[in-house]
């Protein structure tokens, strides 16, 4: 005899017009307990389709359109691709270090950007306060040295940005086998004017991090936590490394599930599950599958992956990071922002080191080889493992793109946390501010971009609904915008 | 002595109707207004409040996704921020938090031209948001030249009897 388990849907949903759309639906059982949690995140599709025809040499240049959120890592990623099109597996070493000192600043300004202006407010009035006053702008009046801290180490991220890309909006500093400038010393030097101030910030805020971590510890180490495969960019000798190295991937328990593989033959490790009711796609490692084989990517992967930090202040962080877990993975949802500050510090030590780089000066910029056909471009975005994978024909055109961003590959992750959320804090089928908060707070560890990079004027507020077996709504629930 | 005025236009180029913003602060940097700073870029973020901060006018122009034609012009108040998870904030946040952050007081404008196509990839715009953005140019070029030589204590310029307040 079978039994059917009649079952509710909570929605959670956050409408905007365009500038991206999340809904989260809870389904519940008739006893009220969790049978599954879903985030839906809509992209906004058909950039394959738009840049097929379009000549090679123009595509990290147009694939900045994605996203005007990370535009860089982007840029980076198509760029990496492109330099094997033409030839050029190995940049002149001026060529590698701009774009390794773009994709640093890149990663300073976007670290700081989410911890100041998405975390704080979390940590510092914690997940039940009024959401009028956990934001930044709450931040900015009771601790205004914090947020100007975060706003300043966000505009030097991007100092550097606009002084090795060229530009805010559309950069053309990377291109196939190299770059189009170098780091004049009139721009090195306004950059190093700042820098011990940057440090000491970069300092401030992974203790901050760490310490509020380790002060909560006991209600952060359960919320919304599981324990899961890792995944990321590793340099060879196992050194954390954002910009180029191999892929590797770890259990929960630290096991390699494979090491040190060419990033070319990423689909071979690597495949993406369709489900019918989510427009982004699973993916998984091939040898495991899709039920078990999903992972973490981001600075937490990142973290638990390498094998030592090359810089020091950034590595003496991860040991401590590690002594919290007796030296095993972290699988703690919540510890997604202390791993991120740890990667604000590497950052800025990796810049600190490139702008006392003569190579920067150099003016031996762009390499070519032999013409070939495909191409992969692997990067560790902020977010995580950005995959660009590009077929040129003979007349130089694209004729397929294939893109894995971020915050698909940690898609059924932020699943598994808003449904650990949820089995934790939903009490009946009433969403209150408090539910509705802490599934704010687990998604916003994973710092997803809902951004589809077009967002005019027209914001919608946050919408909640019950909705019953049936599919009527039961209950619905707005936050104003 | 002179008012310091900043332009930040805002939005994406390569999604169409979404670079008015942009276009328009291109057009305006050709132009070189004495007194008027011209920024561009994808969205409003923190690091604006910082150069908001740092002037007595701040006019940020964006592209509508309805409202008035050509386009609505209105103060923007000091506001707080909502929102699940976005890394971008409303013109009124930039002012709240040159404010909160920064202890300054800068008056903010709003330019909303509207825009009719966005939900395409493609670096133009539509012709007829080119039209309302030529519209917008005329205006805020004529207005930006009596602001910067607004006197301390004076009332800002007129925003022309066609503007309706955006939503």
């Amino acid at each position: 005899m079978s039994t059917s388990i009649r079952t509710q849907t909570i929605v959670i949903e956050p409408v905007t017009r365009v500038e991206g759309h999340g809904k989260v639906t809870i389904q519940v059982d008739e006893q009220r307990r969790v049978r599954q949690a879903r985030l839906h995140i809509v992209e906004f599709r058909g950039f394959e389709r738009f840049i097929q025809g379009r000549p090679f040499w123009e595509v990290p240049v147009l694939v900045q359109r994605l996203c005007g959120i990370c535009p860089v890592s982007h840029h980076l990623a198509a760029a990496k691709a492109m330099d094997l099109i033409v030839g050029a597996p190995h940049l002149t070493p001026t060529a590698e270090k701009m774009r390794r000192l773009m994709h640093y600043g890149q990663m300073l300004q976007s670290h700081a950007l989410h911890f100041f202006h998405l975390c704080s407010p979390d940590f510092l009035f914690g997940f039940d306060a009024d959401p009028a006053v956990r934001n930044i702008i709450g931040v900015a009046k009771r601790f205004p040295e914090l947020a100007v801290q975060g706003v300043m180490l966000r505009k030097y991220g991007q100092e550097v940005i606009k002084a090795t890309a060229g530009k805010k909006i559309h950069g053309t500093g990377a291109i196939p086998g190299g770059v189009n400038k170098n780091l004049s010393i009139a721009e090195r030097d306004a950059l190093l004017k700042d820098l011990d101030q940057i440090m000491t910030w970069s300092e401030g805020a992974l203790a901050l991090a760490r310490d509020i971590t380790l002060k909560h510890l006991d209600e952060l180490a359960g919320f919304g936590s599981f324990e899961s495969n890792h995944l990321s960019l590793v340099r060879g000798d196992g050194a954390m490394d954002f910009y180029h190295g191999n892929l590797c991937a770890i259990d929960a328990k630290g096991r390699p599930i494979f090491d040190q593989v060419d990033y070319q033959r990423y689909l071979d490790y690597i495949a993406e599950e369709v489900r019918p009711w989510s427009y982004m796609k699973f993916p998984f490692i091939r040898s495991l599958g899709p039920e078990t084989g999903w992972y973490r990517v981001g600075p937490l992967a990142r973290v638990n992956l390498c094998r030592f930090i090359p810089t020091p202040n950034a590595e003496t962080a991860r040991k401590e990071f590690f002594e919290a877990t007796g030296g095993r993975p972290n699988n703690m949802t919540m510890a997604y922002h202390w791993a991120r500050m740890i990667e604000l510090l590497h950052a800025a030590e990796v810049i600190r080191d490139l702008l006392h780089d003569p190579d920067l000066q150099g003016t031996d910029l762009v390499v070519r080889g032999e013409r070939r056909a495909e191409a992969v471009g692997l990067i560790e975005a902020p977010r995580g493992t950005l995959v660009h994978h590009y077929v040129v024909n003979e007349r130089d055109q694209v004729v397929r793109c294939n893109l894995i961003v971020s915050t698909t590959n940690n898609n059924t992750p932020m699943n598994r946390a808003v449904e650990r959320v949820a089995e934790q804090y939903l009490n009946g089928v009433e969403i209150t501010e408090g539910l509705l908060n802490r599934i704010e707070v687990a998604i916003r560890a994973y710092d997803p971009c809902l951004s589809c990079a077009t967002h005019a004027l027209g914001q919608m507020p946050l919408i909640v609904e019950i909705v019953g077996p049936d599919g009527a709504v039961l209950a619905r629930r707005t936050r104003d915008a | 002595m002179t008012r310091r005025v900043l332009v930040i236009g805002y939005g994406n180029p390569g999604r169409l109707d979404d670079g008015l913003g942009p276009a328009c602060a291109d057009a305006l940097r050709e132009r070189e207004i004495p007194g008027v700073t011209v920024d561009s870029d994808y969205q409003l973020t923190v690091e604006d409040s910082a150069a908001a901060a740092a002037h007595d006018t701040v006019v940020f122009v964006d592209a509508a996704l309805d409202g008035p034609e050509p386009f609505a012009w209105s103060p923007t108040p000091a506001a707080s921020v909502a929102g699940i998870g976005t890394h971008t904030l409303d013109p009124g946040a930039v002012i709240e938090l040159a404010h909160s952050a920064f202890g300054a007081h800068p008056e903010g404008w709003m330019l909303a031209i509207r825009g009719y196509e966005f939900d395409e990839f493609g670096e133009r715009l539509s012709p007829a948001a080119q039209k309302n953005l030529d519209a917008a140019l005329e205006f805020l070029d004529s207005w930006l030249r009596a602001e910067v030589a607004r006197a301390p204590g004076a009332t800002p310029p007129e925003g022309g009897k066609d503007r309706k307040e955006t939503r």
